[in-house]
């Protein structure tokens, strides 16, 4: 049992879910078993909507294993406030702008499903 | 201004050479460094009843304690996390001097990183960055470079610093490095076009010049009280303050998720403890040894210490005040990008040599060193 556990059963069903405190409303992340602001164990899932904007980039690449072709790597600000890792995918590396919107999806990669963003229309 | 922690001072440094492949065990090379460090202070293993490291380090306290002669220990302690608790081995041993927990205390640090596990290398190996394993990880986040670029990112969008910025900080560092025998790159530095030919690691944030070195090798410290010191070999180097801080909402690595990205809260806040427990300020501090895992860091250091404003960091560099003829000479040993990586503690061996007068680049009339390892950090004087 691990803590972000959760979050990859939502994954697997096609949801992005958060911790909720379930006695005070504050949202968590990353993963963990207390609520930081009022010590409550009890939580409930949030399923985010799946939009925010690229907080920071990089271009993961590594001569051996996992990246051997180069992949983006981001930090997404979600519009619920909390911010997540992923990746970045139907964009190329030269188009890429902090604060730029974008989107959930959810594609298999080596052989699992994994939470991955792409551009979205500005709002 | 005088607090416990300012009664107790650095009697004796050691340590092996910096390399890329030691061809001993890392046991040996803490040894090594450890003997070397009481030659250095005119200690016997008999005198030492402490000892300290970093909770990742792999020698046992017990196996030194053995092989070095040491017949009891009375205090052991070992700092959480990584290179953040660099400067903090020496809180812990000054507080157990201090308190009167031990009389004297062995601070040691010694591994193989290059010819044995490279902590550039991706963590955890394949498994640990499998699909649906782990929230950072699994989108191939997994090795310093990376995760700390991402980071760092926020803070260089900011304020304009672009990567051949950064060049202006290295080529300083690899200058140092350059005149200081102990430096694994002596005799071999850089120009800002080298930086910028040098293969990105990162893109767009690290170059190979940003990063810091991967080496084997071992350092140690030995810290006793002021009054001892006065006794000893070598001219003693007072602690006069020592902190660490770890603020709400941080996460030593993946430090994605407190408000502000572009502000690493620590700096400020160890900062506050340094001045208070050593009466002294930002103009006070004649030398500045900044750990620096890749470049940036040292811009987000000197402002978060109030070397300078926010954002001006660069203008700082650019301005001359870091060399060894500036303001504020930085990492005079050349820092971990020059000397060598053993996790940030040779810069408290090259603070030791500053105050002593005996290093490789001294700066005239030293009396104040600040060793900042962000999250820990000490001043160090004369005694």
């Amino acid at each position: 049992m691990r803590d972000q556990d959760f979050f990859w059963e939502g994954v697997r069903q096609g949801k992005l879910l958060f911790q909720k405190c379930a006695a005070c409303g504050t949202l968590r992340q990353p993963p963990g078993p207390m609520c930081p602001h009022c010590q409550s164990l009890a939580w409930e899932p949030l399923e985010a909507a799946g939009r925010g904007t690229v907080a920071a980039w990089i271009v993961s690449k590594h001569p051996s294993q996992p990246d051997d072709n180069p992949r983006l790597v981001a930090l997404i600000a979600l519009e619920e406030g909390l911010r997540m890792i992923s990746n970045l995918r139907e964009v190329e590396e030269a188009d890429v702008r902090l604060d730029m919107p974008v989107e959930v999806f959810f594609a298999e990669i080596g052989g699992a499903v994994l939470p991955q963003f792409r551009p979205a229309a500005r709002v | 201004m005088s607090t416990l922690l300012s009664r107790t001072a650095i009697v004796g440094i050691g340590q092996t050479e910096f390399s890329k492949n030691s061809g001993r065990s890392e046991l040996q090379l803490a040894l090594e460094a450890s003997k070397a460090a009481l030659d250095d202070a005119g200690l016997s293993p008999g005198d030492i009843d402490g000892a300290v490291t970093f909770k990742l380090d792999s020698n046992d306290e017990l196996d030194v304690m053995h092989y070095l002669g040491i017949r009891e220990l009375r205090w052991c302690a070992r700092t959480p996390g990584g290179g953040g608790g660099a400067s903090a081995t020496v809180q812990l041993a000054a507080a157990a001097v201090a308190s009167g927990a031990a009389k004297a205390v062995l601070i040691y640090r010694a591994f193989n990183e290059r010819s044995g596990r490279r902590f550039g290398q991706p963590m955890g190996g394949y498994g640990g960055g499998a699909p649906q394993q782990d929230i950072h990880f699994s989108f191939g986040l997994d090795t310093p470079a990376k995760i700390y670029a991402l980071w760092y990112q926020p803070y260089m969008a900011k304020y304009g610093v672009t990567n051949e910025d950064l060049a202006q900080y290295v080529v300083i560092a690899r200058q140092n490095a350059a005149t200081n025998p102990r430096a694994w790159f002596y005799r071999k530095p850089i120009t800002v076009a080298d930086h910028q030919n040098s293969r990105w690691i990162v893109e767009p944030v690290l170059r190979l010049l940003d990063c810091c070195q991967e080496s084997d090798g071992g350092v140690a410290l030995i810290v006793t009280s002021a009054d001892r010191a006065k006794d000893l070999l070598q001219p003693g180097v007072r602690v006069l303050a020592a902190t660490q801080s770890h603020v709400n909402s941080s996460q030593e690595m993946f430090n994605y998720y407190r408000q502000d990205l572009s502000v690493f809260e620590e700096l400020p806040a160890i900062s506050a403890q340094l001045w208070a427990q050593s009466g002294l300020g930002p103009k006070d501090i004649d030398v500045a040894l900044i750990y620096e895992n890749f470049s940036p860091i040292v811009y987000m250091a000197l402002e978060g210490h109030g070397f300078c404003g926010p954002g001006e960091a660069k203008g700082f560099i650019q301005d001359g005040h870091i060399g060894l003829g500036g303001s504020l000479p930085v990492n005079t040993h050349g820092g971990l990008l020059g000397e060598g990586y053993i996790h940030g503690v040779n810069n408290l061996l090259e603070g030791v040599r500053q105050i002593r007068g005996t290093a490789a680049n001294q700066i005239a009339d030293t009396e104040h060193v600040l060793v900042s390892a962000a999250r820990s950090a000490v001043i160090l004087g004369k005694l």
